[in-house]
């Protein structure tokens, strides 16, 4: 699913956020990735969702190389992914029904479609009550579950989450975990940022662990081959 | 892939897409401008009046236009005879000069009449019972039939009535009303002067209003962009909430000018019943209403596109 080859990232002004970094994520698979903070795990993300470039290297997301895709194609790429947010990145404007919507109405979903998704998605974070609620009533942990809905509600083939219990207590990042897990079992992969290593040992997935931008631990690897042995 | 497919079925074909993209968007942006309904109406009457000014400078252009052209019709050729010429000659001559094909009407001023007229108005009756004989020569007076696209056929009846062997002069007045028509080419290029001027000021205040709309909305376009809006469908909104700003602001446009001018026309009416004419003042036709409103959309339009190619491209996540 996503093909890390040898990809270097440098910011203007000099500063190497990664540095050679290659791993590989199969299809279907669910990874942590860990480190200090400024160790390159927000960068790796933004590479993955082509906010960012990489300076070198080459990086496959689903056989398409990031390196060469024209702008224009940025959006269709970014509509097989889903992405969380620590701080959630909801509309406030708008109730959690729209925000959910959102990714349907951009791929131009029919009026009857979006309104059946998007309560599937909600029922699926167990907030299938507060569709008409404002974003800014619900606690931080059903925002982030809305972000979550919004982010599963096209049915995208990898969800990429930074840090999504960065501001939960231990009880709701479990529940925020598991809920990845059950997506990770019908088939979407998934990839979460995380610092919270108690959580990431207790749920048991492959850990990819970056050191100043450079890659320390790939559990991926032993996973796979493990696998293949 | 089945998800994809899946995908592919719950949206329906791409035109059916887009065209329901297309109207939610209309409605959605209707929508965001009447949540913000003082900001939206200051523009709105910012543009109505910008056009207002100069569509009712050109309806008062329009009347002026037309009185002159009236008077233009009237235009009357004065046809002095010789004071040789007695009065049956110049019935005979009256009668001819009716067969004529570009002459509507003809009718004859006697000259004892006249005379009589003008001494009972002038006051120089005393003087002009002294003397001998009536200095005034019978006068026809013809009405042409005037054909506004051929102004040529006028000037070739006046040549022919001179050359006629009675007549000692005939005369057609037309000079002041080129001037007046001059005076009223220069006050319509003035007009088109103002109209562009306040034509490229809604251009800037519609450009304005959807770059400060862009900038509040930053949040929204960022997240729209991570989860796979394309440009075009971020554009979008922006593009009809600047076509609404065009569409109200020339309905506006349009009232403004229909009230301003309905409030004008009872003093006209007044005016123009003091010389005895039954003239009215003509508010906007459909065409012009059609097109004022029609320029204001292009005007909308075409100031949010400006603002959105500007600005839209500084937003990207980060």
């Amino acid at each position: 699913m996503i093909r890390f080859d040898n990809v270097s990232k440098r910011y203007p002004g000099g500063h190497e956020a990664l540095s050679n970094v290659s791993f590989h994520l199969p299809r279907g698979e669910m990874a942590y990735l860990t480190g200090h903070s400024g160790a390159g795990k927000s960068t790796l993300l933004k590479l993955i969702a082509l906010i960012e470039r990489p300076s070198r290297g080459n990086l496959l997301l689903d056989g398409v190389n990031l390196s060469s895709v024209s702008n224009s194609k940025i959006p269709y790429i970014r509509r097989n992914i889903g992405i969380i947010f620590q701080n959630h990145h909801l509309l406030y404007d708008r109730s959690v029904f729209d925000n959910v919507a959102l990714p349907l109405i951009i791929a131009g979903f029919q009026h009857r479609e979006v309104g059946k998704r998007v309560r599937a998605a909600l029922d699926q974070v167990g907030l299938l009550n507060k569709e008409k609620a404002e974003p800014i009533t619900l606690s931080g942990g059903e925002q982030q579950r809305v972000g979550i809905a919004r982010a599963i509600v096209h049915k995208p083939g990898l969800l990429l989450a930074d840090e999504p219990t960065g501001n939960l207590d231990p009880e709701l990042s479990r529940e925020i975990m598991e809920l990845f897990a059950r997506f990770n079992q019908v088939g979407v992969s998934v990839l979460i940022a995380s610092h919270d290593l108690d959580l990431i040992k207790q749920m048991g997935n492959p850990v990819i662990s970056l050191n100043q931008g450079r890659l320390e631990h790939n559990g991926l690897t032993t996973a796979h081959e493990a696998e293949h042995a | 892939m089945p998800r994809a497919e899946s995908n592919q079925i719950a949206r329906g074909s791409p035109v059916k897409a887009w065209a329901i993209n297309h109207a939610r968007t209309l409605i959605a942006s209707l929508g965001t401008m009447t949540r913000q309904p003082a900001s939206s109406f200051m523009t709105i009457a910012v543009i109505a009046i910008a056009l207002a000014l100069p569509s009712g400078l050109l309806v008062l252009l329009n009347n002026a236009s037309q009185v002159s052209v009236d008077w233009d019709n009237n235009a009357q050729i004065s046809v002095f005879l010789k004071v040789s010429t007695n009065e049956k000659q110049a019935k005979n001559l009256m009668k001819k000069l009716r067969l004529y094909e570009d002459i509507d009407q003809v009718t004859m001023i006697n000259k004892d009449k006249a005379l009589q007229e003008f001494s009972k108005i002038s006051g120089f009756g005393n003087a002009v019972e002294a003397l001998d004989s009536n200095p005034l020569p019978h006068v026809l007076t013809v009405q042409p039939k005037v054909d506004p696209t051929r102004p040529a056929r006028i000037q070739h009846l006046l040549k022919q009535l001179n050359q006629l062997k009675q007549v000692e002069l005939a005369q057609l007045d037309l000079q002041w009303v080129k001037r007046l028509f001059a005076m009223l080419e220069i006050a319509q290029r003035g007009i088109w002067v103002i109209a562009s001027l306040l034509g490229i000021a809604v251009l800037l205040v519609v450009g304005n209003t959807i770059r400060l709309d862009i900038q509040n909305r930053r949040e929204e376009i960022e997240v729209t962009k991570l989860i796979g809006g394309t440009d075009a469908f971020i554009r979008r909104p922006f593009l009809y909430t600047g076509l609404w700003y065009g569409i109200a602001g020339g309905l506006c446009a349009w009232l403004l000018t229909t009230i301003s001018i309905s409030l004008l026309d009872d003093s006209v009416e007044q005016l123009a019943s003091l010389y005895n004419s039954g003239f009215q003042l003509n508010g906007l036709s459909f065409a012009e209403t059609m097109s004022l409103i029609g320029f204001s959309c292009f005007l909308g339009l075409s100031g949010s596109w400006i603002a959105v190619g500007r600005h839209l491209s500084e937003i990207e996540p980060s």
